[in-house]
């Protein structure tokens, strides 16, 4: 009975959870501007999305804003976190408090201070995308940082002096034996931090050049405008966000127990 | 490139300075605009304006109140699921976490958006509730950051404590108030350490709820808009004192995964 009841709190929970984004599902595909009023089905909030152009350039700007700084992010965490693992224990204080910063600094602060710095005090424009992508690099390669320091704790450290003995060069011993050690840490660091740019919202709108727009800046003016229009295409957006978040949920699910299945 | 001979800890040395220049740097920047006025002289004008002015002192204190009910209202709703799910003999526990903490991987403006229809369609106008449309936005967004700390260390509980508990005559609910409850300390504090900061600056779901009410982070945004430079350091900087004994409080709780990241892989 006690049982019983806290599953039926899960399930309750659950529904609540989901109820907004599946209603919202719902809407996408029918002809009304506001949820309550169901007209007939349609599919045009789906045909905007895809045809108009703003809508569609700031889906690829934020996508593609997302890799670029993932990508940055890792290289300088990765590389941040195999140096400092084998440096002095003084040098790692330094570099895991200062990492540490925008781990738990609130966002406002984080954007708004490289805001100052960049555009304020050093002049650099905006439009040059450079504050934006510093912006996300600052928020996402600390997380990549954390990511790999524990595959390095894990792999066995005197494969690399081994690899130098056979006669490896330093770079060579990097990139055929230890990248491939701390690859999985590399991964979800790198994973974390599309995730991470592609949620944010402060930093983008305190450094993104005027004309620019991320999914999040863009749907934060939209729901203050009054273009329909624009405002149910954006259900769409949100239910296609939702059926990729599902599918690799569900991919990772399965990679999770074929790795289950082989140990 | 085979000549190149170098030492793996120099590898560090462009991470370091990214930190040093765009981490560090604009901290003392933001410290010294908070200290300084429009003409580049020391002042003490903007922290004296903020502490008698009514207005930003009142968003200080509203801010830190709606932070405060939202972490307890995240904590009493994630503190039993946490505690049923980790608890109970499903197979398959971790597909159910998944299924509750997913949400957070669809962008927030996104998932605020959805809410704000449904509410709009339950209270009418969204513009009579500022304070309950906060704190069931807020509270709606961050839950999965309260879930997934708190559950980790419910499973990680040694079930054997447990079972000596019940051994030694004492009955459930004893053994919930003076074994698990005491254990689940650590995730409950990296949860609240999760929900409290941002409840106090994620002033987006605020605005997104048609909501007049600011917070601190509302600040931040407004002198920003009105390119006072000044003014917007001088509410970081106190944000960032807020963080840092915040942090220096719960640091004897922290354990590794207790970050954004642990939260969301």
């Amino acid at each position: 009975m006690k049982r019983r009841l806290g599953y039926a709190f899960l399930v309750v929970m659950l529904i609540v959870i989901y109820l907004p984004i599946l209603i919202l599902a719902v809407y996408s595909f029918t002809d009304s501007a506001n949820i309550g009023m169901i007209h007939g089905f349609s599919v045009q909030n789906y045909v905007t999305l895809f045809t108009k152009p703003e809508l569609s350039d700031m889906i690829w700007g934020t996508v593609i804003l997302a890799l670029v700084s993932a990508a940055i992010a890792t290289i300088f965490g990765t590389l941040g976190a195999i140096g400092t693992f084998y440096s002095k224990k003084a040098t790692q204080n330094v570099v895991n408090m200062m990492n540490q910063i925008p781990v738990v600094n609130a966002d406002v602060v984080t954007g708004f201070s490289i805001c100052i710095l960049l555009i304020v005090v050093c002049n650099v424009s905006k439009e040059t995308y450079i504050p934006l992508v510093v912006g996300h690099v600052v928020l996402s390669a600390p997380f990549v940082y954390l990511a790999v320091v524990p595959k390095l704790k894990q792999m066995d450290s005197s494969l690399y002096e081994a690899a130098l003995d056979l006669g490896a060069s330093p770079v060579q011993a990097l990139s055929k034996v230890v990248i491939p050690q701390i690859a999985p840490g590399i991964i979800s660091g790198f994973a974390l931090a599309v995730t991470l740019s592609l949620d944010d919202y402060f930093i983008a709108s305190y450094t993104k050049p005027a004309t620019f727009d991320t999914i999040s800046t863009y749907v934060v003016n939209a729901t203050k405008g009054s273009h329909t229009e624009i405002k149910t295409a954006l259900w769409a957006l949100s239910t296609i966000i939702f059926l990729i978040v599902i599918v690799i949920a569900l991919a990772m699910n399965m990679a999770g127990r074929k790795k289950e299945g082989n140990e | 490139m085979n000549g190149l001979r170098f030492s793996r800890k120099q590898l560090c040395i462009p991470y370091l300075l990214f930190l040093i220049c765009f981490v560090v740097a604009p901290l003392i920047v933001i410290i010294y605009y908070a200290f300084t006025n429009g003409e580049g002289r020391f002042s003490t004008d903007n922290l004296i304006g903020f502490f008698s002015s009514p207005n930003t002192i009142g968003t200080l204190a509203y801010s830190f109140v709606l932070a405060v009910v939202t972490t307890l209202v995240s904590l009493l709703l994630a503190y039993p699921i946490a505690y049923i799910l980790a608890r109970s003999n499903i197979r398959h526990k971790s597909v159910i976490l998944m299924i509750f903490v997913m949400p957070m991987w669809i962008n927030f403006t996104l998932r605020i958006t959805a809410l704000k229809e449904i509410l709009t369609l339950i209270e009418g106008n969204l513009a009579y509730y500022p304070f309950l449309n906060s704190v069931i936005g807020m509270t709606y967004d961050f839950l999965p950051f309260m879930i997934l700390p708190i559950y980790t260390t419910i499973m990680k509980l040694d079930n054997s404590l447990l079972e000596a508990a019940n051994d030694l005559g004492a009955s459930n609910i004893q053994t919930f108030i003076k074994v698990t409850l005491p254990l689940s300390v650590p995730g409950i504090i990296s949860g609240i350490v999760m929900v409290f900061l941002p409840s106090m600056t994620n002033y987006v779901v605020l605005d997104m709820l048609y909501n007049s009410t600011y917070i601190m982070g509302s600040l931040i945004g407004s002198y920003f808009a009105a390119y006072d430079w000044h003014n917007g350091s001088m509410i970081a900087l106190i944000l960032l004192l807020i963080i840092l004994i915040f942090t220096l409080a719960t640091s004897r709780y922290s354990e590794e995964d207790n970050s954004r990241g642990g939260a969301m892989l």
